[in-house]
Formats: C-alpha cells, sequence, structure tokens
C-alpha cells in the first residue's frame, strides 16, 4: 500500500472505514510528513497540533460507537482566511496578528458535521490579493515541482500543500483565480463554484461580489466528496442559494457522449504561452476521444474582463478592509488621535499590494470618478455575462486554459503589478460572469511544471464541469504524478 | 428687512424591533455596555448582515402613515467613513434607492394649519455609544446595528414653533404606528437640523447650516430660536453664511461651529455587495396597509361617536396614544366612559405630568380604575371617598374593592342607623333646627355636615338629606 | 477658495488624497512610487472607456437574488469577555481609543 500520505480523502475514507488505519495514525503520518517537508515548502502559516489531536481522537471514538459520516477523520487544512473558533486567522498579514476566531466559518462547521479533523492553516497572499503568495507576511510558499517558482495564489498554500502530500485536500477561496491559478501552477485540482453555492459566512472577505470558497484537491472525485459537504443554503449569508444541493458524485464516472465543448478563441491568442497552449489543445483532443464534440465560440469582452475585475474587487475591497482598525481586534499602533491610530495601523498593518488596492479601489469610487470607473465597470460586468450566455447557448461548457503560463519565478512578476494582474485574465471572467470552473491537470512544461486545463460551465454547472474532468482524468495520469522532493530535516 | 427661516429635519428613529438591523442581538436600551453584541455588530472579519424583515415592514409603515410612495425595489448601500463607533468602517443604508419617497405630514401652529413635504424615509444601522473619559474614550456597541429609521423632511418648516409641531405631530403618527417607542431619554428620537435665513419674498434658499444630534425637541427649538437670529444678524451686517456643521450647546443656549471636520466629505456609497435588494410585491404592501393601525384624528372621531365624550375630551384623551390606550382598556373593563375620561383627565394626567412618567407606569391599571368607577356608580363609596382610595391605589398599588372592603370604606345606606344619626345630630343641635326652620338653608347644611361625620364620611349623602327632611318636617 | 480636506484635486489620480480618505499613511518614498504604479494600472483600466455599456444595467451581484431576510428573532451572541478578548486595549467593558473629539 502506498504512504497514507499518498492518499487521496476517497481513499482515506475507505481505509478508515475498513478499518485499515486510524483518523490518529494518518494524522501523525501528516504531521510527521510536514515536519519532513514543510521547511522546504511553507505551505502551513501554523497549525495546532494538539486541537488537531483531540478532534482525530474524537472521530476515532466516533467510529468506534459506530457512527459514520463522510468524511470522518480525514484531516482537512484550511487557507488561513477561514474563522475556526479559537484558532488564529492572519489572512498572511500582520493585521490580524494575534487575533483569535471566536467563531466557526459555516463551511468549517459543515466539515465538522461531517466528521473531517480541521488541520493547520495554509499560507496565501496578504488578504487573498496575489498570484504568487509572494504578498503574505509570513514569506512566500514554495513550488514543490521547482522551489525556485511560486506555487500560485492567493490559496498557494493549499495548492502546494496537497501537491507535496503534506495534505489531503484543502479549503480555498476563489475571487478571481486564486484557487485555479494555484492549482494548475502544482499539479491539482481546483474548483471555484458558483457564487452563493457556497456560505461565504466566517471566510474573511476580499471582494464580497467575487469570493467563493472552492476545494483544492487530489483528485476530481475528492472534489465532488467536499462539494457534497460544503454545499448548500446558510441562513448567514444573504447572498447564499437556495438551491438543492445535488450528490455531485453521480457526475462521476461517465463519458462525454452528448457534450459539447467550446473553445472560445480569444482564450488561445497573443500572450498564450505556446507550451500551455500545445497542452491544453491536446487535452482537448482526448475530450473529443471521450464523446465531446468541439465548437469554436466567441467572448469578445474578454479583453475588458481585467479592468473589469480589478476596478470591482478593489472597490468592494477597499470597504471590506476598513474595518481593520486596531480597535475591536487585531494590531494596534500607539496614537495621540483616532486619525493617527488609523493611519498608523494601516500603514504598519498592511503590506505593500493591499495598500495598492485599497487605495485603487478608495479612488474608483470616489466622488467624481464613480460613474467612470465603478459604475462603467459594473456595467461592463452585465456585458461580460451577456457574452457567456451567448457562449453556453451553443456549448455546455467552455475548454480553456487556466492561466496563461506554467508557475514563474519568484520576483519575475512582483516588480511590476500589471503583469501579476494580467495572470488572472482567464479566470477572473468566470467570477464576474457568475458562473462555475475547474482546473484539471492537464501536461508538463518541458522543464517539468505543471499545466492546468480551465472547463468553464454557467451558474450551478459543477456536475458537469465534474463529469467532463472526471473522464478526462480517467483518460489520462497527470494528476497522478507526484514532484521529488528532498527532505528538508 | 424682513427675513424668513427656512428649516428641514434629519430625523432619526429607532424603531421598536426585538433584535439589531442585521444580526439577531437584541435592539434593548439600557444593558450593560458590550453585552448585547456578536461577532456580526463587531465587525469581526467573516460576519455577513442578513437584513431584519420587521425593521423594513416598520419603515414602509411609516411610509404609509406619511403617504409617501412605497418603493417596491429598493437596495442597501454602504457609507465609507472611518469613525471609532462605526464597526465596520461603513456604515449600512440606503442611498439612491430608498423604501419611501415623499409624503407629507399636517402640522397646526396658531390655529394654522400646515402641510410639511417629507422627501424620502430610508432604513439604516445605528452607530456604537462613545463615552469620554479625561485623556480617551471607550465604545459600546449595544447599539450599533440596531435599526434606524431617517425621515428627511422638504424645507418647508419657517419657525422654531413649526419645527417643535411638526416633531410632535411625527411623534404622535409613529406612536399610533407602533413604529417607535419615541422615548426622547432612551435617545429614540435624534435629528439634524438644516436651517437657512433669505429675505422674504427671495427665490432661491440661502446658505444653510447643520445643526447636529438634537436629542430633546426642547432643545430643536431653542436652537432654532438662537440660529435664525444669528444668521439675520451676520446678514444683516453684510456678512454671508458660511455652510458648516454647527453644535447646539444647551448650557450656554448658544450654537458654535464644530471643529473643522477630520473626514473628507466624500462617502463612496456604492451598493451593498452582501445583501441582494428587496422587493416588495404590491399584495405584500396592500396587506400591511390593511393592518395599519388607527390614527389620531379617526380615533378621536371615534370616542365621541361611540361614547359620546365631548370633543374636548376625546382630543385630550387620543394626544397621547398610551393614555387613549388606558382609556379604552378602562372601558373594556367596565368603566362609565364620561367618568372614566374625567378621572384619567384630571386625577391621573396631573400624575403622570407631576412624575413625568407614562401613565402605564403608575400603580394603577385599567381595571382597577373601571373597577373604582363601578364602585362610585354603584353608590357603594361616594366621590371624596373614591379620591381617597385612588390615592391609595396609587401609592401602593392593589385592587379597589378589596381596599373598601379592607378598610369598611363603604359607604352607609342602612336606613335604620342613618336615621339614629340624623336623630342624634337633631336633638344634639336644637339651634341649627331652629335657624333652619326660620328659613336658613346654611343651617340644614351644617346639619347634614354632622350627620356625615357621625357617620364617618360613609353616609350616602343623598340619603342623609331625605332622612333629614323627613325628620325636620 | 478655502483649502480644507474635502478639496480635492480638479482632475487625475492624487494618491495623497486617496490615501487620506483611506486612512493610510504612506511614507514619502511610497507615495511617489504607488503613485506612478497607480497611474500606469489606471491607464490600463480606462479600457473600459472603449465598452458600449448604453441599455446596460449595473450588475451588482455575481448571481443575482432579491429579498433575503431574517425574521425579527433573538439569537444568541457573545459574551462581554469573548467581545473583548481580541481587543487591543479595553477597560470598563469598553474598548478604548485615543480620545475623540467632537
Amino acid at each position: 500500500m502506498a504512504a497514507l500520505t499518498e492518499l487521496t480523502v476517497s481513499e482515506a475514507v475507505r481505509v478508515l472505514s475498513e478499518g485499515g488505519t486510524t483518523s490518529t495514525s494518518l494524522l501523525e503520518a501528516l504531521l510527521q510528513r510536514i515536519d519532513q517537508h514543510d521547511g522546504a515548502i511553507h505551505a502551513y502559516v501554523s497549525i495546532d497540533r494538539e486541537d488537531a489531536m483531540r478532534q482525530a481522537e474524537a472521530a476515532d471514538a466516533r467510529r468506534k460507537r459506530g457512527e459514520s459520516a463522510p468524511l470522518l477523520g480525514v484531516p482537512i487544512a484550511v487557507k488561513d482566511l477561514f474563522n475556526v473558533k479559537g484558532q488564529p486567522c492572519t489572512c498572511g498579514s500582520r493585521m490580524l496578528e494575534g487575533y483569535i476566531a471566536p467563531f466557526d466559518a459555516t463551511v468549517i462547521t459543515r466539515l465538522r458535521e461531517a466528521g473531517a479533523v480541521i488541520v493547520g492553516r495554509l499560507n496565501m497572499d496578504e488578504f487573498a490579493m496575489g498570484s504568487s503568495t509572494e504578498n503574505s507576511a509570513w514569506g512566500p510558499s514554495r513550488n514543490p515541482w521547482n522551489t525556485d517558482c511560486v506555487p500560485g495564489g492567493s490559496s498557494g498554500g493549499n495548492a502546494a500543500a496537497v501537491a507535496a502530500d503534506i495534505a489531503f485536500a484543502s479549503l480555498g477561496t476563489d475571487t478571481g483565480g486564486s484557487v485555479r491559478q494555484p492549482a494548475s501552477f502544482c499539479g491539482c485540482v481546483g474548483l471555484k463554484p458558483t457564487y452563493g453555492r457556497i456560505s461565504r459566512y466566517g471566510v474573511v472577505a476580499y471582494a464580497s461580489s467575487l469570493d467563493q470558497v472552492g476545494p483544492v484537491t487530489k483528485d476530481v472525485r475528492d472534489t465532488a466528496l467536499l462539494m457534497n459537504v460544503m454545499s448548500g443554503l446558510d441562513l448567514r449569508d444573504s447572498t447564499s442559494l437556495n438551491v438543492p444541493t445535488p450528490d455531485f458524485t453521480t457526475a462521476l464516472g461517465r463519458d462525454l457522449r452528448g457534450l459539447r465543448l467550446g473553445l472560445p478563441s480569444e482564450y488561445f491568442g497573443a500572450g498564450l504561452d505556446p507550451e500551455v497552449e500545445r497542452a491544453v489543445r491536446a487535452a482537448t483532443d482526448v475530450c473529443r476521444s471521450l464523446g465531446a464534440e468541439i465548437v469554436s465560440v466567441s467572448l469578445p469582452q474578454t479583453k475588458f474582463a481585467i479592468p473589469t475585475y480589478y476596478v470591482i474587487a478593489t472597490a468592494e475591497a477597499s470597504a471590506n478592509l476598513a474595518r481593520f482598525d486596531g480597535i475591536r481586534y487585531g494590531a494596534r499602533v500607539k496614537a495621540d488621535s483616532p486619525l493617527e491610530l488609523y493611519e498608523q495601523t494601516r500603514a504598519r498593518g498592511f503590506g505593500s499590494e493591499v495598500k495598492r488596492r485599497i487605495i485603487l479601489g478608495t479612488y474608483v469610487l470616489s466622488s467624481g470618478y464613480y460613474d467612470a470607473y465603478y459604475l462603467r465597470a459594473q456595467k461592463v460586468r452585465r456585458w461580460i455575462r451577456a457574452g457567456f450566455d451567448d457562449a453556453f447557448r451553443s456549448c455546455d461548457a467552455l475548454l480553456t486554459p487556466t492561466a496563461p503560463t506554467p508557475a514563474f519565478r519568484f520576483g519575475e512578476k512582483s516588480a511590476d503589478p500589471l503583469q501579476m494582474y494580467l495572470s488572472d485574465i482567464f479566470t477572473a471572467t468566470v467570477n464576474l460572469a457568475g458562473g462555475c470552473a475547474l482546473s484539471v491537470p492537464c501536461g508538463f512544461s518541458a522543464t517539468g511544471m505543471p499545466i492546468g486545463m480551465q472547463v468553464i460551465g454557467p451558474a450551478l454547472a459543477e456536475e458537469t464541469l465534474l463529469r467532463v474532468g472526471h473522464a478526462y482524468e480517467q483518460a489520462t495520469d497527470w494528476h497522478l504524478r507526484r514532484p521529488q522532493l528532498k527532505a528538508s530535516v | 428687512m424682513s427675513w424668513q427661516a427656512d428649516i428641514g429635519l434629519e430625523i432619526h428613529v429607532q424603531l421598536r424591533t426585538r433584535t439589531k438591523m442585521f444580526c439577531g442581538c437584541p435592539n434593548a436600551f439600557g444593558a450593560e455596555p458590550n453585552t448585547h453584541v456578536c461577532p456580526t455588530c463587531l465587525g469581526y472579519p467573516g460576519t455577513l448582515p442578513v437584513a431584519n424583515a420587521d425593521a423594513i415592514r416598520l419603515t414602509v409603515r411609516s411610509g404609509m402613515l406619511l403617504d409617501s410612495t412605497i418603493g417596491l425595489r429598493s437596495k442597501f448601500d454602504r457609507k465609507n467613513y472611518f469613525y471609532p463607533d462605526v464597526s465596520k468602517n461603513y456604515q449600512i443604508t440606503q442611498y439612491d434607492e430608498p423604501l419611501c419617497i415623499g409624503g407629507h405630514l399636517d402640522i397646526v401652529v396658531d390655529g394654522q394649519t400646515r402641510r410639511i413635504g417629507i422627501t424620502r424615509i430610508h432604513l439604516e444601522e445605528d452607530v456604537a455609544k462613545n463615552i469620554h473619559f479625561g485623556s480617551d474614550s471607550g465604545v459600546d456597541f449595544n447599539r450599533a446595528g440596531t435599526p434606524l429609521m431617517e425621515i428627511v423632511t422638504e424645507p418647508d418648516l419657517h419657525t422654531p414653533e413649526e419645527a417643535l409641531a411638526f416633531l410632535q405631530a411625527l411623534k404622535q403618527v409613529l406612536q399610533y404606528g407602533e413604529v417607535s417607542d419615541c422615548n426622547l431619554e432612551q435617545g429614540n428620537i435624534r435629528c439634524d437640523i438644516n436651517c437657512s435665513v433669505r429675505q422674504v419674498g427671495a427665490e432661491r434658499l440661502g446658505t444653510k447650516t447643520e445643526l447636529k444630534n438634537m436629542n430633546t425637541f426642547r432643545g430643536v427649538f431653542r436652537a432654532l430660536q438662537h440660529e435664525i437670529p444669528r444668521q439675520i444678524r451676520e446678514l444683516e451686517r453684510g456678512r454671508s453664511i458660511v455652510q458648516e456643521t454647527r453644535r447646539w450647546d444647551e448650557a450656554s443656549g448658544r450654537t458654535e461651529a464644530m471643529r473643522g471636520k477630520e473626514d473628507a466629505h466624500d462617502y463612496r456609497y456604492f451598493p451593498e455587495p452582501d445583501l441582494p435588494p428587496v422587493q416588495l410585491t404590491e399584495e405584500e404592501v396592500a396587506r400591511w396597509r390593511a393592518e395599519l393601525p388607527e390614527l389620531p384624528v379617526a380615533r378621536r372621531a371615534r370616542l365621541v361617536q361611540a361614547h359620546g365624550l365631548p370633543e374636548y375630551d376625546a382630543g385630550v384623551l387620543v394626544a397621547d396614544k398610551e393614555v387613549a390606550d388606558f382609556f379604552e382598556a378602562a372601558l373594556q373593563a367596565g368603566a362609565p366612559a364620561k367618568a372614566a375620561s374625567n378621572w384619567i383627565m384630571t386625577e391621573l394626567l396631573a400624575r403622570v405630568s407631576e412624575t413625568g412618567a407614562s401613565i402605564h407606569s403608575l400603580r394603577i391599571t385599567p381595571a382597577a380604575l373601571a373597577s373604582l368607577l363601578q364602585l362610585v356608580e354603584k353608590k357603594v363609596i361616594n366621590g371624596p371617598t373614591a379620591k381617597e382610595v385612588l390615592a391609595l391605589v396609587l401609592a401602593e398599588g392593589g385592587e379597589p374593592e378589596a381596599i373598601v372592603k379592607q378598610r369598611g370604606l363603604a359607604q352607609v345606606s342602612d336606613t335604620g342607623a342613618l336615621e339614629a344619626f340624623a336623630a342624634q345630630a337633631i336633638s344634639a343641635n336644637p339651634k341649627s333646627v331652629a335657624d333652619y326652620q326660620a328659613g336658613k338653608p346654611a343651617a340644614f347644611e351644617f346639619l347634614v355636615g354632622q350627620v356625615m361625620r357621625l357617620s364617618r364620611g360613609k353616609a350616602n349623602p343623598q340619603l342623609v338629606r331625605e332622612l333629614l327632611k323627613k325628620q325636620l318636617g | 477658495m478655502r483649502m480644507t480636506d474635502s478639496a480635492r484635486p480638479s482632475d487625475g489620480f492624487d494618491v495623497a488624497y486617496v490615501a487620506r480618505l483611506a486612512r493610510l499613511h504612506l511614507e514619502e518614498n511610497e507615495r511617489a512610487q504607488l503613485q506612478g504604479q497607480l497611474e500606469q494600472i489606471l491607464s490600463y483600466v480606462d479600457a473600459l472607456k472603449e465598452a458600449d455599456v448604453s441599455g446596460l444595467a449595473p450588475m451588482i451581484q455575481a448571481v443575482e437574488t432579491e429579498n433575503v431576510l431574517r425574521s425579527d428573532e433573538v439569537s444568541p451572541g457573545v459574551d462581554r469577555e469573548a467581545a473583548l478578548a481580541n481587543a487591543p486595549e479595553h477597560r470598563l467593558g469598553l474598548f478604548i481609543v485615543p480620545r475623540i473629539l467632537e
């Protein structure tokens, strides 16, 4: 049998239920591997081992009593922006140094009810703003496939941990690609569900109308399993959708006959790395061979996606991050007046990318500029949405690259914010349009870096995405490859 | 030169809901600091607002009471500004799509009725309370996030008297609507005043000043009494009015400019992405309209018609909804209408105005008043005794009937006993008897008094007179 | 005209004004760098002006819904100790801030 830490979630569930191992053994194996490898990867910002062990023991006790639950005893790691009662939640920022969450996010509650063991907090770009984890106040995470490369971001810790088998699966968030792009950079599966499918309550907000919780997993089946547990109406989140949660695993194991998949020409143009293009086109051929009909579509609004995204996301962020003022929680700089308290605390607490986005977002809402930027972006957003509606009239889902390039090197883009923003070009449109999208591994570059294919669907079409992703995964073995890690201890 | 003032009010009214606007914490006054709080109203990262349906209903009801147009579609917006009493450093409010648009309220000043325009009514969340110490300040978030309705008037008011009349009329309507308790001590109503002056006949309004955070009606009245002449004086001296925020200082009786606010007035309003828009249906609005409580004018007419009260009495009773409610509750319990009205208007309202408390906080209940008045009506006790019983109830509470029994206060209507008292009075006062027979009516009254005294005040006065007349021949 | 905090430049992006609105103190070098970076980003964002948005309503929600309300019922909050547990400074049950001048 493979090492315990190599198990997927579904395999771990099976082994646990067959009595082949215990939750405490799984956790011990995981913690041991983290000790061996996280020094080099830096996927985690903190781990409460005692708390995790208590949860694992409780899960084992539940199993002994004959109880069962979908994820009973499986350790799951979370991005450092989920409130988990009694645990820190820094969002990769000095601003929240010392903060202890007084409540569980709704998804955490649901995972606990499903028997999961919540273990470890994963590194991220500060307040989810970034595409490389280089914006974390606690230092970047490294890509397990090449530690000179970024793991992507903002959920970079998620993807690095899952790729390095130092997490069985993880919970991230995706505002403009923050789950899918790191999944693609690290060779994992990442899903951005439909907005409202999973409650945002307790998840620290970046851009409220775009944020969505999404899993990063080793394969598509695990994504389906986690979606079963996490989805559904939450009365604490007014934007949570009142729709039934299907059994997402029923979408697995089917071929692609009868499905029409579109290739948007704008996603295969200038700026796309040739190796990425080759890999995604090859993946398209695999889908065709599985029975899908491949059609060409056009999304002429694509070039407006990044400007629209950066206006809307930063505007919302400028308000969402106003609450960090050193009064009720978090770090504080001593001051003689409230004004000075705000200005100094925020100057000290926020990193440069966060400041940049707060200033951009404040500006686009400010008097005299609202109509030209914010209001206009909201209208363009509707036009982008209309473009997707048109495309989905002629196909069931779209196939695109997840990111224009494989993982880049540290420092390669961090000096030029605009270049960094452009790495969200294929992903941010989906958040704007209100659809859902899945990234699955579809090959490697010549230098051995993973490449991801994105499957995009309209709202609530997760089952279609999982069906395509799983069929493709079954026909290929990209998701089974593992990076060679040098033990750091 | 003659001047006219133009006054508009922005009135903030705390709604009578059980819970806050966007979380389930209690909406209650007077608790220990920071005990009615949760992560949401403390602005914790990751928390989300969910709007209170009842606050929306009460705001729409207010709009109906003020003849507003109900905005079937409305939404919430974020108003961005940093202040320690705003937990998220933005306030959730309604910017360009409020729940109610337009409307009016009639006021009567010096016998003249004037119609004052309402611009809009919207719903927002209240802020926390700051408490100032010597070198720092403390923040109590109990009030943070409680539902606050803002009513904005047109600049239709011209005098301090009109502003006061408007606030009183508004308070009456909102209390009748059961929208707010309108308790001024608890800060249920606070307002900002916009005030400008112009020459009579001038077309354009003058430059206005804003007087912030007025929390008593008297304060509004006095502040305007000061601010209007101040502006006129400035203009008559050839100066111009600076558009600014001023503060009313109750102690010195003056308004003064507030120090330059740190805030630039760039609130960066934008639609609240955490809250879907509110879409009311015609049916819902119609149902709410059908549930509207009776308003003072209708109630007064009904009291006159159904109970034969004089117009004046009905007017006094309905002026305060709680008083009218007390009256009607007493009727329900069997009190005769005219007597109840008399007793409430004289005895109870006197007590209310002495103590400043509400009529419901008196120790007499409507049922107790009814029972007391029935005792009088059935001649179990006489008027003076009834007043005595009322004083006891007001002081100690209790049931009038039980008090009368316990203390033996029932009036004596036993003819045998009274005949004996009459005979005793006649034989003890031969001079008075002689005077009476000589045609001096005062002598008869003296004898009546003697019989009452012998009965310790409990004799039925009517009966005493009859018996005396009979015995004196 | 009297220069106040609320006076703003007639046009263009002024990082100092915006940073003040956002309550961010910036050092001189930061200010210069951000001014340049933001001007570059804004000139890229200006592409929005080329989009034909006539007749389009603003899209505020990713998935559009309406009327999500709660009934007026009390739900448990946190006790005072928990409310103050994360506060950098508290006294007498209150969150303490530098003296607020009204």
